[in-house]
């Protein structure tokens, strides 16, 4: 029993560090800002949880406590990543595309991010 | 066996971690930057809870809690600095 529960946590955590390194090493591979958004989605859904599933059989087969503020972690993870890929997204669409280059934004006449109003304190940020 | 596995791991993060560094110093836009850095924080999540875990302790999971707060505050502050000029208007 102690060696299935043993094998059990050796996997999760080689499964985790693959799909840390992989996931990383798309930051490097890919070409594109936005090919790279797809990158650290590994790293953080089977990386971190893979991790945090091994600690959680480690504490409840091997030292015979439940223990579930791992999945604190998991669950704020997996709540704060979409809003980051979201934001960076955001960014390339207005530094990098015009309005003229987008698809047809439907019965609005632009997309959000460029529907803001104009302020004229903005201070200039060109090199980005 | 478990000893075995959680060298791995850490070598495996540790070279994730090493990658998006050298990502953050070719990067080719701020964006890139930011999105890099945002998995950093995440390896690190993963590092610190490997470490707890070899060391048999609980006390890294909090640590790892806040690192989590702060690394996604951060990366909103870095955003929101892209976005518009400035963080709080």
């Amino acid at each position: 029993m102690t060696f299935i529960a043993e094998l059990l946590i050796a996997i999760f955590l080689i499964v985790s560090g693959i799909f840390g390194f992989v996931g990383s090493f798309g930051m490097i591979k890919l070409n594109d800002p936005m090919s790279r958004l797809h990158a650290p989605t590994k790293a953080t859904t089977l990386g971190v949880g893979g991790v945090l599933l091994a600690s959680i059989t480690h504490s409840v087969l091997l030292e015979g406590k439940l223990s579930l503020h791992e999945l604190l972690i998991t669950l704020f993870l997996f709540l704060t990543a979409p809003i980051t890929a979201l934001f960076i997204a955001k960014w390339h669409i207005h530094r990098h595309e015009l309005p003229s280059d987008l698809p047809d934004a439907g019965e609005d006449e632009l997309w959000a991010t460029h529907a803001v109003e104009q302020v004229e304190d903005v201070p200039d940020h060109s090199a980005n | 066996m478990i000893e075995y596995a959680i060298y791995f791991a850490f070598a495996c993060f540790g070279a994730a971690i090493m990658m998006c560094l050298w990502r953050i110093i070719t990067a080719d836009g701020v964006g890139t930057r930011v999105l890099a850095l945002d998995t950093m924080v995440i390896n690190t999540i993963a590092l610190m809870i490997l470490y707890g875990l070899s060391k048999g302790t609980e006390i890294f999971f909090e640590a790892a809690m806040i690192i989590a707060m702060l690394g996604f505050v951060s990366t909103v502050a870095y955003a929101r600095f892209m976005l518009r000029g400035n963080i709080i208007e």
